[in-house]
């Protein structure tokens, strides 16, 4: 039995069999060739960076499809070093002058990149140095003709590799991995976000070891919480994290009881709970958690697969069609561009701020450029006759920026009349609650709109003033807080005294110790993280409204976060 | 013909790194002309991304852009004009 330890990146415990992706050995000859073949060589050169691009163009898809847009951007960056002239001109003059072929060419231009760029000490370059090995590996095989070991997997299996290459892993069937562990790698490395995107456990940077250690088909257990690989574990061992997975397993399967059933209390009051997704597949994750749709759909992933152009009016159309598709007929919640404030965009080349989430973002931008709101509109209202979405604009701060939402909103529509384009023309409309004064102005808002739903996150930060990615005043920003919990008290109570429905879509929308006090607010919706649908469930499902009730009388009369978080901790019914 | 050079300034906060460089490395390629880059005493093709990243141009580096072609003139001064105005713009200049 041999223990190695690494870096937890994507939590889990699984034991399985180890299949090794070793790195593709790939023979150069070294003889030289003759002047006159110079002019072939250099046709062979620019043949495989024509199918190079081919390739990387179909793994680029793949991966938008298998994995999600991140992923997808890693292949734009490749296409940028394949149109590089400066390593096409090193291939073809390396060629001429020193008459060796195409593959030793590319082989020594893209050493030399490596060791350059190597040098320099710099996150983001070293992350660059990753893609040119993958771009050098995929330019090798395709001139030496080397067949692809592909990694085809017919049984479940832990991946065991030196690292992951974005190739490698694009075309994996996901289905068939149980974990992976890598030999370098960070938390941040490709490996790892992969892992964390399909669900799996992984540990990575495990060191030199791990190769030399494990050998096919070597039964191993990866404990991706805390970055442990086991090889060949002994009996008390295995017993113990065999334990610890079914323990692990006894919680899922309790819990998946929950995933055709209704968040209902005990004493009859319902409440959807949904998934929030950021992209067309992640919608398959909210299903199989038995999510009743989706309250947040985010859109900013059209928005950043091209750094050139913003997405076509019938790109998002086709976007937005599928996942309303994909619900079949559940609810989803269409949140128009929320840009700005931490997220860039690169086509919009966004002025760097001062102060960016009290800046130019979401709302305000799209109330500014109508040739970024309208395709949007419009492509919603297009695919609404598709499913049940609905449409909903954030950082709304007062009546006067809703009425122009409207206002644009209803010219969409009105276009789409003329054009005799259809759409559904009751689409209900509501906004984001997620600034404290539209908080406080809920009643006049809830009178213009068919529904709110709070952003918490926002929400949290502009009521207390307090950066929710700035470390040091992470004590500070806390969703517990009792002026946090009051606003959220007046937006459901405003919902609800004037016949509109209310979700939430923040982080604390899934939080276990609040479900009771979003029950006892009465919210119609909540809408979290796919994975915490059915814990959810079983919460709202162990109270009644009436205790909730009792409970959140306690908690308002409560003076601070850490008060309210020991009453609501103390009031726990989770038996897990 | 025209040949020519000028003298930048890097003022954007990450210099010719990430995100920046690539823009820089479009936006150099949009003109016909050769153009090089020198900064301390590297001189590199200012349309190549990998010689780019390879310079290490920081925030306050001095780099000397040179073009040569039918467009230079207009090469150089949208090139100075972008790393001053445009970069520091979309990057920060903190």
């Amino acid at each position: 039995m041999i223990t190695l330890n690494g870096i937890g990146a994507s939590p889990g415990i699984v034991v399985g069999k180890a299949a090794l992706i070793r790195d593709r050995e790939i023979e150069l000859t070294h003889e030289k060739i003759m002047p006159e073949e110079t002019a072939q060589e250099i046709e062979r050169f620019d043949a495989a960076i024509t199918k190079a691009k081919e390739e990387i163009k179909v793994i680029r898809d793949q991966a938008e499809q298998n994995i999600g847009s991140e992923e997808a951007a890693v292949f734009t960056a490749h296409l940028m070093i394949l149109d590089d002239p400066e390593l096409v001109q090193g291939v073809v003059s390396k060629i001429k002058n020193e008459l060796i072929s195409a593959e030793n060419a590319v082989n020594e231009v893209v050493k030399n990149y490596i060791e350059m760029l190597s040098a320099l000490d710099d996150e983001y370059i070293k992350a660059r140095v990753a893609d040119i090995e993958d771009i050098g590996q995929r330019l090798l095989l395709l001139l030496t003709g080397t067949e692809k070991t592909n990694v085809e997997l017919d049984k479940e299996t832990i991946l065991i590799a030196k690292d992951l290459s974005p190739s490698d892993t694009a075309q994996l069937n996901a289905d068939l991995i149980l974990a992976f562990a890598t030999q370098s790698g960070s938390r941040s490395s490709h490996t790892a976000i992969l892992a964390r995107c399909l669900g799996i456990p992984a540990a990575v940077g495990l060191g030199e070891k791990l190769l030399e250690v494990v050998t096919e088909g070597d039964i191993i257990i990866v404990d991706g919480n805390d970055g442990v690989v086991i090889v060949d574990p002994d009996q008390t061992v295995l017993k113990d994290y065999q334990r610890k997975i079914e323990m692990e397993e006894k919680e899922k399967l309790r819990l998946t009881e929950y995933k055709h059933k209704s968040a209902t209390t005990a004493d009859g009051l319902r409440i959807k709970i949904m998934g929030n997704i950021g992209a067309v597949n992640e919608a398959d994750a909210v299903l199989k958690n038995g999510g009743e749709g989706s309250g947040l759909f985010r859109t900013e992933f059209l928005y950043m697969e091209n750094e050139e152009s913003l997405p076509s009016e019938e790109q998002q159309y086709l976007s937005y069609k599928a996942v309303a598709e994909k619900m079949n007929g559940k609810e989803v919640v269409i949140r128009t561009l929320d840009i700005g404030g931490d997220k860039e965009l690169a086509s919009l080349n966004l002025a760097c701020e001062e102060n960016p989430f009290l800046g130019y973002r979401a709302i305000r931008i799209c109330l500014d450029r109508e040739d970024i709101f309208k395709p949007q509109l419009r492509a919603i209202l297009r695919a609404s006759v598709f499913g049940d979405l609905k449409v909903m604009f954030p950082m709304i701060a007062g009546l006067e920026e809703l009425r122009k939402a409207l206002y644009f909103l209803n010219e969409a529509k009105q276009e789409l009349k003329n054009e005799e384009i259809p759409f559904k023309h009751d689409i209900e409309v509501g906004i984001m609650i997620e600034v404290p004064s539209a908080a406080l102005m809920a009643d006049t808002l809830a009178k213009e709109v068919d529904f709110f739903s709070i952003g918490t996150n926002d929400l949290v930060q502009y009521t207390l003033a307090a950066d929710r990615n700035n470390e040091k005043v992470s004590a500070a920003y806390n969703h517990y807080h009792p002026a946090v919990l009051k606003l959220i008290k007046i937006v459901a109570d405003a919902a609800h005294n004037n016949g509109i429905w209310v979700g939430m879509c923040g982080e604390a929308s899934g939080d276990e110790l609040l479900l009771p006090l979003w029950v006892s607010f009465r919210f119609d919706e909540l809408s979290m993280s796919s994975v915490s649908i059915l814990k959810a469930k079983e919460i709202i499902s162990l109270w009644s409204a009436k205790e909730a009730e009792l409970l959140s009388e306690k908690v308002l009369t409560a003076d601070t976060a850490t008060e309210v978080k020991q009453l609501l901790a103390s009031a726990s019914k989770d038996n897990s | 013909m025209q040949q020519n050079s000028v003298e930048v300034l890097i003022t954007n906060k990450s210099g010719l790194h990430a995100r920046p460089a690539s823009l820089f490395v479009q936006e150099a390629n949009k003109y016909k002309s050769e153009i090089e880059i020198n900064c301390k005493d590297k001189t590199v093709n200012a349309k190549s991304i990998l010689s780019i990243l390879g310079l290490g141009a920081n925030k306050g580096s001095t780099i000397v852009i040179s073009a040569e072609g039918e467009d230079a003139g207009v090469a150089l001064s949208g090139l100075k004009e972008f790393l001053e105005k445009e970069l520091p713009r979309v990057d920060g200049a903190e």
